[in-house]
């Protein structure tokens, strides 16, 4: 067994927020470039220029990506030989954040009574924490510090048992066209595939996470949404979307729920392993 | 080919009309920075006959909610919402007088006919590049409804700031 003070996780969560918020992830700043040679549009062109400045620009000057500093989601895998010490978990994510958000100014987008007063909690907490117990001494913690230009244009269908890989196509297609223009592309595309409502639409924001390389069919998908020309800033042009993954889980025999999560390009995911 | 003005802000209904879909316009001069709420609020005062914070006419509305500038800083990060979200209030802001739009993504029907009657332009900015954007502004300042925190209206003024013509006075959609 091994003891851990939760404040090492409110410190860990405090530097990931802080580090998705000004500096671009080295994988995601790859795809961009690598995607950048592709587009073809003077207009692209120029746009795919000004993401790649302004990522210089953030990360030197330390001003944030994007003005809408999001709202952070939070996955935490806790080794079950692991015993948590101090604050309670959702306190100890919470404080992180609260710190990082206050201290680097960055902006305070949550509202409590949703439907009602819509009151800014003036820390950007609460998070959206999800956790898991898995085996190990070890927690891993990601965070996707997430805007709502892109969490708005999430879609959830269920689908019938029945249906074929082409329809899933259809669904992603009919989303990007309807949805793709105002989330801020070039996109990064998640695809939840299974389990159920609730866990499909997790599913495909876990599978931005690690961005790992695209299989042949995700390969397929994403030339497909590309095919769209709704290109970088949605003013046209040969890249829409820059990567695309899917992530499955067994479901039940009368169903599949499909999710698709349209993250912008600033797609702000960082990790670390407490050990 | 697309063509590049620098324009300073009121722009004249010369000036919008002879921008087409797809021109950059680099935009100097004051705009109104406000989101959701302070256009719901707006529209409830305009609908109840009341007394507005802002002066419509001929404005420019930057659909905006920048993160707040650092302790020596003039701005923070500042960029585009989503302005589709607004599309319900924007043809009575723009039959009030608002001539010029900043924000990014598409217009419902509805708006570009109010951009058609009026003479209106809406200009687009990538989001999601909100250090880069910061450069071309100058100022910022809180004009109305402080209680909405990062949604009140803000007095931006802005320096070159790079926009396309999403759509202009004809209704042309780039």
């Amino acid at each position: 067994m091994k003891i851990i003070d939760t404040l090492i996780i409110t410190n860990s969560i405090e530097e990931l927020c802080k580090e998705a918020n000004y500096i671009l992830n080295p994988k995601v700043t790859a795809l961009i470039e690598e995607a950048s040679k592709k587009e073809t549009s003077s207009i692209g062109q120029e746009v795919f220029s000004q993401i790649l400045l302004n990522t210089n620009i953030s990360r030197k000057k330390r001003i944030p990506l994007c003005q809408d500093t999001g709202i952070v989601i939070v996955f935490i895998e806790i080794g079950q030989g692991v015993l948590l010490k101090g604050l309670p978990l959702e306190d100890a994510v919470n404080l992180g954040v609260r710190r990082a958000y206050t201290a680097s100014f960055f902006r305070n987008s949550m509202v409590k009574d949703p439907i009602g007063k819509r009151i800014n909690t003036l820390d950007n907490t609460p998070s959206i924490i999800h956790t898991k117990i898995i085996p190990g001494e070890k927690i891993n913690i990601s965070v996707m510090v997430k805007g709502f230009g892109s969490e708005n244009a999430t879609s959830l269908k269920m689908f019938p048992p029945t249906i074929d890989k082409k329809e899933v196509e259809n669904f992603l297609l009919e989303t990007v066209k309807e949805k793709g223009a105002n989330a801020c592309p070039p996109l990064f595309i998640g695809i939840g595939i299974g389990g159920t409502a609730d866990y499909a639409i997790q599913l495909s924001k876990e599978a931005l996470l690690s961005l790992e390389p695209m299989d042949e069919w995700e390969m397929y998908l994403l030339e497909s949404v590309n095919k769209l020309r709704i290109g970088p800033a949605g003013l046209g042009g040969d890249i829409t979307s820059v990567y695309l993954k899917v992530k499955t889980f067994p479901t039940h025999i009368a169903g599949l729920p499909i999710a698709i999560n349209l993250n912008c390009h600033v797609l702000r995911v960082r990790s670390l392993v407490i050990e | 080919m697309s063509r590049e003005y620098y324009l300073n802000l009121p722009l004249t209904e010369e000036e919008r009309t002879s921008l087409k879909a797809g021109d950059k316009a680099f935009i100097s001069g004051k705009v109104y920075g406000m989101r959701d709420q302070a256009h719901k609020k707006l529209i409830e005062i305009i609908e109840g006959k009341g007394k507005l914070p802002i002066n419509l006419l001929n404005s420019t509305i930057f659909y905006v909610g920048p993160t707040p500038p650092k302790p020596g800083e003039k701005v923070g990060a500042i960029g585009p919402t989503t302005s589709a979200r607004m599309d319900p209030f924007t043809p009575l802001l723009i039959s009030n007088g608002m001539k010029v739009m900043i924000g990014k993504g598409r217009r419902s029907k509805e708006v570009i006919e109010a951009i058609k009657i009026y003479k209106a332009i809406y200009l687009v900015t990538p989001g999601g590049i909100s250090a880069y954007l910061s450069q071309f502004v100058d100022d910022i300042r809180l004009v109305a409804f402080p209680e909405l925190g990062p949604e009140a209206i803000y007095k931006l003024i802005l320096n070159r700031f790079p926009t396309f013509v999403g759509i202009d006075t004809g209704g042309n959609n780039l």
